[in-house]
């Protein structure tokens, strides 16, 4: 098993069609992204490089490197091509003996690092243009790795995931129709190659034959020009992203996107009223929320279309509240809620979402694997699974407040808080506590314009939820912190708020 | 012939070549169009024709099963035989497509 099963039969089936490009023509088919897939794999085995690093915006060079460091045998490590100097110096000494792929900042600062060889994006690109095409040689080894993904770090140090190509052709042939799509399909990737469902968008779509048109910077104008000029009928996009396109579209009333047929989110907690106003302003477009961790090779449950209709037309609150659900797991996996002990929960009950199947890798570079030895995977996510087997993710364990000996879901208190229609973005944190062990500190972002009193926030939620779960403290603030793919980032805000000077209220 | 997930096969008699996904630990009798397959790189195929019964073809991308799941094929090639073990043939693994997520 091998990525480039994936390329070769793309290729051999559907060689002509655009692979990444516009609909214009420019850019390259599959056939073309398979042989140069071949020679980068060449230049890569004619180095002394054991990784192949890739530090840039999304452009034809990184499905290129991803293919060509598999077919070389060679782990694939895209890194965030926005850390300091430092930090990027750390862990390009950390992979060497490795080739990088880089922007020229990227490169510069990676200038001495030992055994780390930078090239820049269009001298990767020539290396890849002309040559001999090596044979169709890659290795078969399911076990071998296939992409190290250092998972964003929002609490510690990074660590790098380990997928095995087992990991990801399983997810790929389990959740992918192979040449599913028409050839007049395009999906529009702006998520980070660094990011799980930016490398997991690539082999899709390879295999599905959709051709991909990347955009590099994110910004929700660009988003919606190029969705309209490239035809796109598909794209995934994290909360924050969603977000702001609703704000752009509010701004362009007349504008739609008519070609969009499916509209994908996930990455985070998606604010129920952002993907009720996105409803609303794609009426034709089939919604669908993708839970998943980079452990777990992108994607474990899905919220389909016909869920999201479901859930908005529902008068019943049980059936409405899976708006905010995360669907149903994948058929080939199992999910199960435990207790501390590793106790199944029964339906209603929160506990610790874990997971099992043959996509799931669970394994961290230098630190082994974390699943069970019956091949269990506990994720570190709070959740609980409905009657019905839909699953709610309730965020990060870590996160959890716990009040008075009562655990808490800063989700359910955030949800509470963006119901009002004032407050813009909410999140709810634990402080340390003398009487309470800790206490609950709602940040809110109100909308522009907007002031409203610290009690009225406080009466809001208690009428939603009850007495022991209303905030304690109220801090308004401006923005919250977000990394650039979108998760908040509770660790700088918990920062933030011990220089804060809480008043009572 | 023992397999190994990722192992290839090619069929003796059409166009047929497989991946394996998911291969049981014992020897097996693995056939296309009737006769036994084989390694992608013998290039000493007599030719010939899938067998009556054996003869309902293969379709790229589609994963062939037993009935107990043990055996995995991924059509990498379509042809005019049929996949099977010994004389059973396998069946196409059925799968509710799923929406498009990343």
């Amino acid at each position: 098993m091998n990525l480039m099963m994936l390329l070769e039969m793309a290729s051999s089936a559907f060689g002509d069609r655009v692979a990444i490009g516009s609909k214009d023509g420019s850019g390259v088919s599959y056939t073309t992204l398979y042989e140069n897939s071949g020679r980068a794999a060449q230049f890569f085995r004619n180095s002394s490089a054991e990784k192949i690093a890739f530090l840039d915006t999304s452009s034809i060079a990184l499905p290129t490197a991803l293919f060509g460091s598999a077919w070389a045998g060679l782990p694939f490590v895209p890194l965030n091509y926005r850390l300091t100097g430092e930090e990027i110096r750390e862990l390009g000494s950390e992979i060497a003996p490795a080739i990088g792929v880089a922007n020229i900042s990227m490169k510069d600062a990676l200038e001495g690092v030992p055994e780390f060889e930078a090239i820049e994006r269009e001298d990767f690109l020539l290396q890849t243009r002309n040559g001999e095409l090596p044979d169709a040689d890659w290795g078969m080894d399911p076990d071998e790795i296939a992409i190290l993904l250092f998972t964003s770090g929002t609490t510690g140090a990074p660590k790098a995931a380990v997928l095995r190509h087992s990991h990801l052709v399983s997810y790929i042939l389990g959740s992918v129709e192979f040449m599913g799509a028409g050839d007049e399909e395009a999906t529009l990737v702006s998520v980070p190659p660094y990011h799980v469902a930016g490398m997991a968008a690539l082999c899709s779509s390879v295999y599905a034959g959709r051709r991909i048109v990347q955009l590099p910077n994110f910004d929700a104008a660009s988003w919606v020009d190029t969705a309209i000029k490239e035809s796109v009928t598909h794209a995934m996009v994290v909360p924050t992203m969603l977000s702001r396109i609703v704000d752009e579209l509010e701004k362009r009333p007349g504008v739609s996107i008519d070609s969009l047929r499916s509209l994908s989110y996930g990455g985070g907690k998606m604010p129920r009223p952002v993907i009720e106003k996105a409803l609303h302003l794609f009426p034709n477009t089939n919604f669908v929320n993708a839970y998943g961790l980079t452990e777990t090779s992108s994607t474990i449950s899905v919220l389909g279309p016909e869920d999201h209709r479901n859930a908005l037309e529902s008068q019943e609150e049980p059936i409405r509240r899976r708006l905010s659900s995360a669907g149903k797991p994948l058929p080939n996996l199992e999910v199960s809620i435990r207790d501390e002990e590793g106790k199944v929960l029964e339906a209603g009950t929160s506990g610790e979402i874990w997971v099992r199947g043959e996509q799931v890798s669970g394994e961290y570079l230098g630190h082994g694997t974390k699943l069970t030895d019956d091949g269990w995977f506990p994720t570190n996510d709070g959740g609980f699974l409905d009657e019905e087997g839909y699953l709610f993710v309730e965020g990060r364990i870590d996160d959890i407040i716990i009040r008075g000996g009562e655990n808490i879901s800063p989700g359910e208190i955030e949800e509470a808080l963006l119901a009002h229609p004032e407050i813009r973005d909410a999140a709810a944190i634990g402080m340390p506590d003398t009487q309470w062990g800790e206490i609950i500190v709602a940040v809110i972002v109100l909308s522009d314009g907007s002031d409203i009193p610290v009690d009225e926030v406080k009466v809001f939620v208690k009428d939603q939820l009850r007495s022991s779960r209303t905030p304690d403290h109220v801090v308004t603030m401006d923005e919250l912190p977000y990394n650039e793919t979108g998760k908040l980032l509770r660790r700088v805000l918990r920062e933030n708020l011990s220089g804060f000077s809480i008043n009572e209220g | 012939m023992e397999l190994r997930a990722g192992s290839r096969l090619k069929s003796a008699v059409c166009d047929t070549e497989v991946i394996a996904v998911k291969a049981p630990a014992e020897d097996i009798d693995i056939r296309c169009g009737g006769a036994p397959m084989t390694e992608p790189t013998n290039s000493e195929v007599e030719g010939g024709t899938p067998a009556e019964g054996a003869d309902g073809g293969t379709l790229m991308g589609k994963r062939y099963v037993d009935p107990e799941e043990t055996l995995e094929l991924l059509c990498t090639k379509p042809g005019a035989g049929s996949l099977g073990i010994g004389d059973t043939l396998l069946e196409i693994k059925e799968s509710k497509p799923l929406p498009a997520s990343d």
